[in-house]
């Protein structure tokens, strides 16, 4: 049975300066649902990201949750989702623990050293929790950034470029990860240039033209 | 996992911005050695006459506050645009109005602070009486958090703009002449035999006006600035 579309955008176009991105979008997303959003570099695959996360106010249409404007939920739309952005929102000199445990409280979210020691050493960061961001690797940081996923109760991730400098178990780990959510009822719209395949889950495309 | 509340929420801001100043100490002792050279240079350059370094010593030590203050502005905002917590923090289903205001208080707590502080070692060089020091770094304390939340309006403002820094204290510093004005008046009235309680009073108000306004107006600066 589909269930009632939760996220739902229509006639959206957004525009960057005089520069129209995109127009004319329609498109509805459900509990355990997969979307990946793709064009060529420029199309404005970013920018309606940050159009759902509303950040950006479209040109046209409207980005509706559950049933209403996102602007007009004010912060509860915000507890709902996660945003993943292209930077990854760490402090280099602040270690993984802290920048765990400081970032879910800047979202609101205490979290206990307990908690957070177990999900960096989900995210395979085991011995280099207490160690300074600026000496971890592009991969390891993006490992931290993407460690915020799951300290949250978040029901939308939104993931732009969720894969950037990870190497290939990290990507499977993603694709679990992935997984988990959609299972638990969650919902992910993400964009990558890189091939990504959640075992079980049909993904659906859209495609910025 | 639970929520945190806006207190709990302020102070984490604060704890985590001082964190951060710890750990790169250069940029707090920038304000701060700016501000010892510049109120140092002026008796170098006026001379030794004790009664007319004493006249003026409020004004050189306010203005060269003020200065520093703008020293660091350009940064409150800056670092966490850059690597995207900004983002973060506007995406919060918590107020930014809140985290605003607890950046502003760790800006002041590493700018302002340090230079009510010092104020008095400083005043020595200007052969400033007890009382004169005292009224001085009363007035620095009302004043300086002022400068902050004024300042953090205009970094909110010119946020990611090129020239920013020059924009920030084109924008900030004719809206802050009237706290450098008490500021300094307080001092000059201490020296001349007079009561400075009228220009604490104004001082106190800006500090309350600017407390209630600017964190909000910051906030939704900020928000403009990210669209």
């Amino acid at each position: 049975m589909q269930s009632e579309p939760i996220l739902e955008v229509s006639d959206l176009a957004c525009e960057r300066g005089e520069h129209r991105l995109f127009e004319g979008l329609n498109f509805a997303i459900s509990s355990g649902e997969l979307m990946r959003v793709q064009g060529e570099n420029g199309k404005g695959k970013t920018t309606l990201l940050r159009t759902l996360c509303g950040f950006v106010q479209p040109a046209q249409g409207s980005v509706r949750w559950q049933g209403r404007d996102i602007h007009e939920w004010d912060d509860q739309f915000h507890s709902q989702m996660c945003y993943l952005g292209h930077a990854n929102a760490i402090k280099d000199e602040l270690s993984a623990l802290e920048n765990l445990r400081i970032g879910a409280g800047l979202a609101g979210i205490g979290v206990s050293e307990s908690t957070a020691l177990e999900v960096l050493r989900r995210m395979g960061l085991r011995r280099k929790e207490h160690l300074p961001v600026r000496v971890l690797s592009q991969g390891q940081r993006r490992r931290v950034a993407l460690s915020r996923l799951l300290v949250g109760e978040a029901k939308l991730w939104i993931l732009d470029e969720p894969l950037t400098a990870l190497d290939v178990g990290a990507v499977t780990l993603m694709q679990e990860l992935i997984g988990e959510h959609l299972s638990d009822r969650g919902m992910v719209i993400f964009t990558t240039h890189q091939p990504l395949q959640v075992t079980g889950v049909e993904t659906r495309h859209l495609v910025l033209a | 996992m639970n929520r945190l509340s806006l207190i709990s929420l302020l102070w984490l801001v604060i704890r985590r911005d001082l964190l951060l100043a710890m750990r790169r100490r250069a940029d707090v002792l920038t304000t701060l050695i700016f501000f010892v050279m510049v109120v140092s240079l002026f008796p170098l350059g006026v001379g030794p006459e004790a009664e007319m370094l004493r006249k003026m010593a409020g004004g050189v030590l306010w203005v060269a506050a003020l200065l520093s203050s703008m020293l660091s502005l350009p940064r409150m905002f800056a670092a966490d645009h850059l690597d995207g917590t900004l983002e973060q923090m506007m995406l919060a289903p918590q107020s930014l109005t809140v985290m605003v205001l607890g950046k502003i208080t760790a800006h002041w707590m590493l700018s302002g602070l340090p230079l009510v502080l010092i104020a008095p070692v400083l005043g020595l060089q200007f052969d400033m009486p007890v009382a004169a020091i005292l009224t001085l770094m009363l007035a620095l304390l009302l004043g300086t958090p002022v400068l902050s939340m004024i300042g953090a309006v205009g970094a909110a403002l010119t946020l990611g703009l090129r020239g920013g820094g020059v924009l920030v204290s084109l924008l900030v510093l004719p809206l802050t002449i009237p706290v450098l004005i008490f500021g300094a008046g307080a001092v000059e009235a201490v020296n001349s035999g007079l009561d400075a309680v009228s220009n604490f009073a104004l001082l106190g108000a800006f500090l309350l006006f600017a407390l209630v306004f600017t964190p909000f107006v910051a906030a939704q600066a900020l928000r403009i600035s990210m669209e």
